[in-house]
């Protein structure tokens, strides 16, 4: 489909006046509507006839009272801004809308997804703009006591700006007090009367072995019956957006490896996308290789622990030592080339930080061929064990609608039966070279997702075969004076070039004003960092989307009416990171 | 008790009963070196040869931890309950004979007598959950009650085509009926489902759902540290140890054997069905609750009422009128 015809069909649809586009640096077609248009073009958008947008991808805001460079833009405090995805025009699309006044609020999109309902929160969180029409607005990363909205521009970034922190006893009992769970503030129980004699509400987690981090479940139990589960997220919230902010572009790299904390390097890549898109570097192709190689290491390294996990949450002890072991195999890989482990932080600005060692490929081929093996050892282990699949088989299903419905993506929307994979769909650092399949499935249960991880292990070692095999000769790294600074040599000779050198260094490069937003595939669903540059050093709003958020947000919805042991099932099922969920 | 007569009883009890605390602190050093093999790791290696002293050092750590009951417990249930778990066990082993004369009581109901213990052993797991009153702690023991008490049924039945063929209760006179052929031969079918409900009794992995670790926390013990906790630790290895002389005295033919001394056979074969029993535990998933009671009583039973009644009808066709 035409670029932008989207814009123009909206144009006409709902008057030209009405809507206004706006250039990006993504080339995403962008467009800005008053509050009260809002919820007339989501809906019309997300029930067009043809090329819907079936799915509200992403929900932010953006500080804008000290943005500089807003260029035919309308005038606006707090911009709220809203990606929906659609899958048949294959395109995103932005709109933005403009909030005047230092407590703003804008009509609720809850009422046509209900994904939107932990997305608002965290915006009223970080920004203090109120929904209108939707339940209450609570707190949901920061802890409610907290004062200021931290996203926006006010509110201080850095421990020193705050003041010492401190807490009486009796402050920390009544903190604690406020943690406990209250059905009336929480705003979750429905009609009382059909709570029968034996319900009751259990804690699970913060602490909890199956809780994969510091997640906090409430359930409402009848017996082991879940009646309900009311998810509590925010305990490894650390500011990654805030840090964005008084980070240079250069130094964010390495919070972006902590973001989903198994897969590494795989998060640098959409940050470093949509950095090189909004400075247009050309990565040069040896690079574009050795990042894909990398992700796609990543990606094995965090399905590995998703499949140990996973099957030690249905009880098996065995299972996840074997594949720690192979991650310990991957990892050797890592060292070598990168030599950091987990979080390397080692792709850079237009490449990579540095060229592979000598007799990598002998080591990625041999890794490779020791996975091949294995994988097939834990087919036989976990993949064929009927007790297994009895506790994993139609556990947490899912149908194609309520994925997409709630966001939905990566593994999860692929195991209800849609081939969406987007280093197919739209290629991007390299991806169109390689040759590999997208494995999909039907059920859409905790079973089937599980299938699609172990085949994309598959997938990913044909990748890096590949990777082996044509790994192009030439540079590592784009010549590009806002990715490296100038040959050190010359630095010595001319002063320009010595400041050039100097600035670059201390205080990294400057990037053209607008705005990027790049997704890629990452291992447990899509992952955008949507950045915005003010012409400066750091980025002035960074937006992390992440699959785990989205995903957790659905563990209530597949859980209601099966045991607490399904409801482990459903969790390690759903493959997600705290760091993730909270960033 | 006559075969006993120029034995001191004292003795002969104390002996039983250090034999088997170190048979179930041994197995618990052989579960963690089994299990490391299995999974690509070591297990304890640093304490001792072997890491044999692990377990030593791990009971001096136990012992010098702080006696802490939970404010929110029954004090004197809680407290209670950890020994009605190990004392069943070992109790249960005055009837095991270890070789010919060496059984600290050879009861004419011996077998009732182990069926009689593993049964009250689960008084000491409802009642430590009930008594930690926590949530986790309740679910796990509610468990257990419903599990143990499923898993009795076909427990008795499945030993009672063993009982038809030796024509007494008597573990002694069980093995002494085995001269000729081991019971696990004609008794195959018992065997196989004892051997599952003697899982299910020890709640060992696949049927650990009171304390499923991932579900439960720690199930029916989550509120429990120090010493009461380790008096659960150590009655689940008791238990394993138990269940696993009862299987070889039962199916295996108790202490004969050849070259070997009697005594010796009778511990080869019971530490072999421990390693059984950890080699399951590393191997498996864990069941749904509802599947796990459902296995019991659509599967096992059945199962046990056949070879019941398939035994009995043979031993009466070949005894012939008395």
């Amino acid at each position: 489909m035409e670029r932008d015809a989207i814009l123009r069909e909206l144009a006409e649809t709902f008057g030209a006046e009405r809507i206004h586009a706006q250039e990006t640096a993504d080339g995403l077609p962008t467009a800005w509507v008053e509050p009260g248009l809002l919820l007339d073009l989501l809906s019309y958008l997300k029930t067009a006839r043809s090329g819907a947008y079936p799915m509200l991808y992403d929900l932010t805001a953006i500080d804008e009272r000290e943005r500089s460079h807003r260029e035919g833009q309308p005038p606006s405090d707090f911009t709220m801004v809203y990606q929906l995805l659609s899958f048949e025009r294959n395109e995103d699309l932005r709109i933005k809308v403009a909030l005047e006044g230092q407590a703003p609020s804008v009509p609720s999109a809850t009422c046509l997804w209900p994904s939107a309902d932990f997305y608002e929160r965290e915006v009223w969180d970080m920004f203090g703009i109120a929904f209108e029409g939707r339940p209450a607005l609570r707190r949901i990363l920061m802890p409610p006591w907290w004062e200021g909205h931290p996203l926006r521009k006010e509110h201080p970034a850095r421990a020193t700006d705050m003041g010492r922190f401190g807490m009486s006893e009796d402050e920390q009992a009544a903190m604690l007090e406020e943690l406990k769970f209250d059905p009336v503030k929480w705003q979750v129980d429905g009609p009382g009367p059909e709570a029968g004699a034996g319900t009751f509400y259990i804690n699970i987690g913060p602490q909890h072995p199956s809780a994969h981090g510091v997640l906090r479940l409430v359930a409402k139990l009848e017996g082991e019956v879940v009646v309900d589960l009311y998810p509590d997220i925010g305990y490894h919230h650390r500011g990654a957006e805030k840090m964005g902010e008084r980070q240079s572009w250069h130094t964010y790299i390495p919070y972006t490896d902590r973001i989903d904390y198994l897969a590494g390097s795989m998060n640098e890549l959409p940050y470093l996308l949509a950095v090189e898109k909004l400075a247009g570097i050309e990565v040069p192709e040896r690079a574009l290789v050795i990042r894909v190689m990398m992700a796609e290491l990543f990606r094995i390294i965090s399905h590995l622990v998703f499949y140990g996990t996973f099957s030690q949450d249905v009880g098996q002890m065995s299972p996840v030592f074997y594949m720690f072991n192979d991650r310990e195999r991957a990892f050797d890989i890592v060292e070598a080339v990168t030599g950091g482990r987990m979080h390397p932080g080692w792709f850079r600005i237009g490449g990579v930080a540095m060229d592979l060692p000598r007799g990598w490929d002998e080591m990625v081929l041999a890794f490779v061929k020791h996975m091949r093996g294995t994988l097939k050892d834990y087919d036989a282990a976990i993949m064929r064990s009927s007790l297994f699949k009895a506790r994993t088989v139609g556990v947490g299903a899912l149908s194609l609608g309520e994925a997409v419905e709630w966001g939905a993506t990566g593994p999860f929307l692929r195991a209800c039966g849609l081939d969406w994979d987007l280093r197919k769909k739209r290629p991007y650092g390299g991806y169109e070279r390689f040759d590999f399949d997208v494995p999909t499935a039907t059920g859409g249960d905790s079973y089937d997702r599980l299938a699609i991880h172990v085949e994309e292990m598959r997938q990913s070692l044909r990748i890096i075969e590949q990777c082996v095999a044509g790994m192009p000769a030439g540079p590592y790294k784009a010549d590009h004076p806002l990715a490296v600074p100038p040959p050190k040599d010359r630095t010595m000779r001319d002063i320009e070039t010595l400041i050039d050198h100097f600035l670059a260094v201390s205080w990294g490069p400057n990037l053209p004003p607008g705005e990027a937003c790049a997704t890629v595939e990452a291992a447990k669903g899509q992952n955008s960092y949507y950045l915005v540059s003010d012409g400066g050093g750091m980025s002035y709003r960074t937006r992390i989307r992440t699959p785990s958020f989205a995903h957790i947000q659905m563990a209530p919805m597949m859980a209601r009416g099966l045991t607490i042991s399904d409801l482990v099932v459903i969790l390690g099922s759903v493959d997600y990171v705290l760091a993730d969920v909270d960033r | 008790m006559s075969e006993t007569a120029g034995f001191p009883i004292v003795a002969g009890i104390l002996s039983v009963l250090f034999g088997v605390l170190i048979v179930a602190a041994l197995s618990i050093w052989l579960e963690r070196r089994l299990l490391g093999l299995l999974q690509q790791r070591s297990g304890p290696n640093r304490v001792g040869p072997l890491g044999l002293l692990q377990v030593v050092a791990d009971t001096v750590k136990i012992f010098a931890k702080e006696n802490w009951v939970p404010p929110f417990a029954d004090k004197v249930v809680f407290v209670l309950a950890p020994p009605i778990v190990i004392a069943t066990a070992l109790a249960s082993f005055a009837v095991v004979p270890l070789a010919p004369g060496f059984v600290v009581a050879d009861f004419n109901v011996g077998l009732l007598f182990f069926l009689g213990m593993s049964s009250l052993a689960v008084y000491g797991v409802a009642l430590s959950g009930w008594a930690s009153n926590s949530k986790f702690s309740l679910l796990g023991s509610v468990r257990a009650v419903g599990q143990m008490v499923s898993y009795e049924v076909f427990m008795g039945l499945s030993l009672l085509g063993v009982v038809a063929q030796a024509g007494s209760f008597s573990l002694v006179d069980i093995v002494n009926a085995q001269k000729g052929l081991w019971n696990c031969v004609p008794q195959a079918l018992g065997f196989a489902v004892f051997f599952v409900a003697s899982l299910a009794e020890t709640r060992r992995v696949p049927f650990d759902l009171p304390e499923a670790e991932n579900e439960l926390v720690a199930g029916y013990h989550t509120e429990y540290s120090g010493f009461k906790f380790a008096m659960f630790y150590l009655g689940e290895y008791v238990g394993v140890t138990l269940n696993s002389a009862i299987i070889v005295t039962l199916f295996f033919g108790g202490w004969s054997g050849p070259f070997l001394p009697p005594i010796a056979w009778f511990l080869v074969k019971t530490v072999f069905f421990i390693a059984v029993f950890i080699l399951v535990r590393g191997s498996l998933p864990r069941p749904r609750y509802d599947q796990l009671i459902s296995f019991g009583w659509k599967l096992m039973l059945p199962l046990a009422l056949v070879n019941l009644v398939a035994t009995g009808a043979i031993v009466l066709a070949t005894a012939g009128p008395r």
